[in-house]
């Protein structure tokens, strides 16, 4: 029997009109890039990985951190480095003086990375081999708060000179972060920083967030940075 | 507030996330469009939260630009916006707040969770 008009013959059409209905979708504007960031998660647990999401401003002294980081702790971690920037592979060149494995992703127009760009990007790297993958976002504190790579920490670089109110400006970003590393210290005599607003302002946003004072330039406070890298991975490897 | 008529707001060229945002609401949409055998999408409803970091205007532009051609070329996008909310880690009172910045109104607290208003979801959509 027909379904549609209920008379015996099956072999005819009746070319209704289409009724518009309501579909339930409930999914995240981030759904795609979150699915991604769970695969990625996933193989970064099971190369048992420290992975971090390194965020700020451009400028702040990131890949900065990440040279002195690399050298000083040379024998004791392995490290590989996802380097994220619109053009050049300047960044990747100065990592890849320090002998560490580095990959550069060009956004081209994009301001941040995605799931996507690191799942692709940690390709070419030997995970087993390696205890933490730093990836250095786009330098930008707005849009790479939303995107999830996959990371265990996002972690958030001021330097002093930016002035101590970026916490407040660029909120999103400092309540993302788990570790902001206060850089740039060794300027403290000539500039105009408070250094304990700062922290309050970081923590006005963010109550659980992590502070840390350093300066990549003079080496002073980068210990406590480096304690906190061995413990993350040795936490990785059970 | 970027708009249409901002220099360098358009496909190719925009460097904001909510491009991405909304590429991902189109690639959403035609998805369930295809697998609901629909010929046209007709609306699509969003809530974004205040807190959100997303723009609600940029995403209406950008959906323009990013539906064209698909399924959910010129259906009406609709946008719930959702207020922020927060809970005071002192007093442990909500409280309606605007930025992620907000001082308790209870009790002066600066230490605020976030519970509302970061919302940016695709909740529902109407097919033809």
């Amino acid at each position: 029997m027909c379904t549609e008009c209920g008379c015996s013959s099956t072999g005819h059409s009746h070319n209704l009109e289409h009724e518009s209905r309501t579909i339930r979708v409930e999914e995240d504007l981030l759904a795609k890039n979150n699915r991604l960031a769970v695969g990625n998660r996933q193989l970064f647990a099971a190369k048992q990985l420290l992975v971090l999401n390194l965020v700020s401003s451009p400028g702040s002294g990131k890949t900065s951190i990440l040279e002195r980081t690399l050298t000083d702790l040379q024998g004791k971690l392995k490290f590989s480095v996802l380097e994220g920037d619109q053009q050049t592979t300047n960044d990747a060149d100065r990592i890849a003086a320090t002998g560490v494995p580095v990959k550069q992703i060009n956004t081209g127009a994009g301001c941040h990375l995605d799931a996507h760009m690191v799942g692709h990007g940690v390709e070419s790297f030997d995970l087993v081999e390696t205890d933490i993958l730093m990836i250095e976002n786009v330098g930008n504190l707005v849009c790479p708060a939303s995107f999830d790579l996959g990371e265990d920490h996002k972690v958030a670089v001021l330097s002093i000179t930016e002035g101590e109110d970026k916490p407040l400006k660029y909120p999103l970003m400092f309540q993302a972060a788990d570790l902001m590393l206060i850089n740039k210290i060794d300027l403290l005599p000539h500039i105009n920083f408070d250094l304990e607003q700062c922290k309050a302002f970081a923590r006005q946003i963010n109550p659980q967030i992590e502070i840390m004072e350093l300066s990549c330039h003079s080496g002073a406070g980068m210990q406590q940075w480096y304690d906190w890298l061995v413990q993350g991975a040795n936490r990785k490897r059970h | 507030m970027w708009t249409r008529e901002c220099p360098g707001f358009f496909k190719k060229g925009c460097a904001l996330h909510e491009l991405s945002l909304t590429q991902n609401i189109v690639d959403l949409a035609t998805e369930h469009a295809d697998r609901e055998d629909a010929k046209k999408i007709l609306s699509i409803t969003l809530e974004i939260g205040a807190l959100s970091g997303v723009v609600a205007e940029a995403v209406e532009f950008a959906f323009d630009v990013c539906s064209k051609g698909t399924l959910a070329e010129g259906a009406d996008l609709r946008i719930r916006h959702i207020i922020g909310k927060g809970r005071c880690l002192d007093c442990h009172k909500e409280a309606a707040i605007k930025t992620l910045t907000h001082v308790c109104p209870h009790c002066g607290s600066l230490s605020l969770e976030t519970v509302q208003g970061q919302e940016m979801k695709f909740t529902e959509m109407e097919i033809d």
